[in-house]
């Protein structure tokens, strides 16, 4: 009776296996009914803050509220693509049905909850003048320039204002390792990857405890 | 009085005084002024507060999220039975600052996992606590109590804790008592009864 009931158990771990196996258009067309896209934003929240400001837990979960769209979906598309590697997120992507991807996007981009803060103080004047200068010796243009003066981002270009710290600068150290990782399929990410690799660790924590502290 | 009697009586004393001496040194460990009563917990918590029964161990709990729990205790936002009837009359007259002392006592102490799940289905809820179940909005639970049920800061380390504790807390939750414990109503509430087994399970074995 006891392998009975693990076989049971196991039965939605395999159906999200099998889902796995089909491609992006056999899914059901058409967003979600409301009751279901509302449980989805639901769990999307439950990690990314109930306004999507982000939390932090053993592990920084980004802030989602006020993101560009046209990124947001992006992001979701290069997890569920595989292009973009996060074991988690990957899974979470995969279960979702595509047309939901611009309501959920649209969702996130109306709320505008005050950062999360928590970056140290000291950081944040050095932070903002690479934000706006670049690093010209190391010919990394400022980031102003793609990213907004407000840092709120354009279009394919993501807002960074209130970003967790730790996330910011977790994400800029992993760029490579993470980001554009389908050789077949190059993406927006590799506009970033030498300006990751070229900021140090400190200017790097130091950009980043500025955009955290924007609002 | 023969002595036999005598000799048996000397025993008897020696033991009493033994045992007081004891007593007396587990409640002045190191740490801890003499003016804490410890002892007033572990009558139900375990004499080395591992947990006993439905009292959960508090052994080893991270300091943030044991002076949370007392605070919720005391202004008894947390509701779930047990608690009304142990924890709100334990913490009635509980200062803040022997909250705080009494954290920072517990969770230095060493922390034994209880083992008590179901083996069987510690498999399943390792997949569960690691991924979560995306298809019917399950979080994982990996990324806010860490890759080995750790915790942090305030959110409470959940590895070796006892599978029947876990899983009251988890139906308790999806009940609606303890409301204000966000995110964790939300989060129970889309757990069937055989993820709660199977999470509940695991994590009684994880250390």
């Amino acid at each position: 009776m006891k392998t009975l009931r693990l076989a049971f158990l196991l039965w939605p771990a395999l159906l999200a296996a099998a889902s796995t196996l089909s491609f992006a258009e056999d899914r059901p067309p058409g967003p979600l009914p409301k009751p279901q896209l509302d449980a989805k934003i639901a769990y999307c929240k439950t990690c990314h803050g109930l306004s999507g400001q982000g939390f932090r837990g053993a592990y920084p979960m980004p802030r989602l509220a006020g993101q560009q769209p046209e990124y947001l979906e992006e992001q979701l598309r290069a997890f569920i693509e595989r292009r973009r590697l996060h074991p988690l997120m990957q899974n979470v992507a995969r279960a979702l049905n595509p047309a939901t991807l611009s309501a959920i996007a649209a969702h996130f981009k109306e709320l505008n909850p005050k950062p999360l803060g928590g970056a140290p103080k000291d950081l944040i004047a050095a932070g903002k003048k690479i934000y706006e200068e670049g690093v010209p010796e190391k010919q990394i243009a400022p980031c102003a320039s793609c990213h907004g003066p407000d840092a709120r981002g354009d279009g394919a270009m993501p807002r960074l204002a209130g970003q967790l710290h730790d996330y910011t600068t977790q994400t800029l150290a992993s760029w490579s390792k993470e980001r554009g990782q389908d050789p077949l399929k190059p993406d927006s990410s590799a506009i970033m990857q030498p300006i990751a690799q070229g900021l140090t660790h400190e200017q790097a924590a130091a950009v980043a405890a500025y955009l955290g502290s924007l609002e | 009085m023969n002595a036999h009697t005598a000799r048996s009586r000397i025993m008897k004393r020696t033991s009493a005084i033994v045992a007081v001496a004891v007593i007396a040194a587990l409640a002045a460990t190191p740490g801890q002024t003499q003016e804490l009563p410890v002892r007033n917990c572990t009558w139900c918590h375990g004499p080395s507060a591992q947990g006993s029964g439905a009292a959960p161990r508090i052994a080893g709990q991270r300091e943030q999220y044991l002076v949370s729990q007392l605070h919720a205790f005391h202004d008894r936002s947390r509701d779930n039975p047990a608690s009304k009837q142990y924890m709100w009359g334990a913490t009635a007259r509980l200062s803040p600052e022997m909250a705080r002392d009494f954290a920072l006592y517990f969770s230095s102490l060493p922390a034994e996992a209880a083992e008590d799940g179901d083996t069987g289905l510690a498999a399943l809820g390792k997949v569960i606590y690691e991924q979560g179940v995306p298809d019917a909005n399950v979080v994982s639970c990996i990324v806010c109590h860490g890759p080995r049920g750790e915790g942090f800061e305030a959110i409470p380390r959940l590895g070796g804790m006892s599978h029947g504790y876990l899983k009251s807390r988890l139906e308790q939750w999806g009940q609606g008592y303890h409301a204000s414990a966000r995110p964790m109503p939300l989060v129970a509430r889309t757990l069937s009864a055989d993820e709660i087994e199977a999470l509940a399970s695991y994590l009684s074995f994880l250390k």
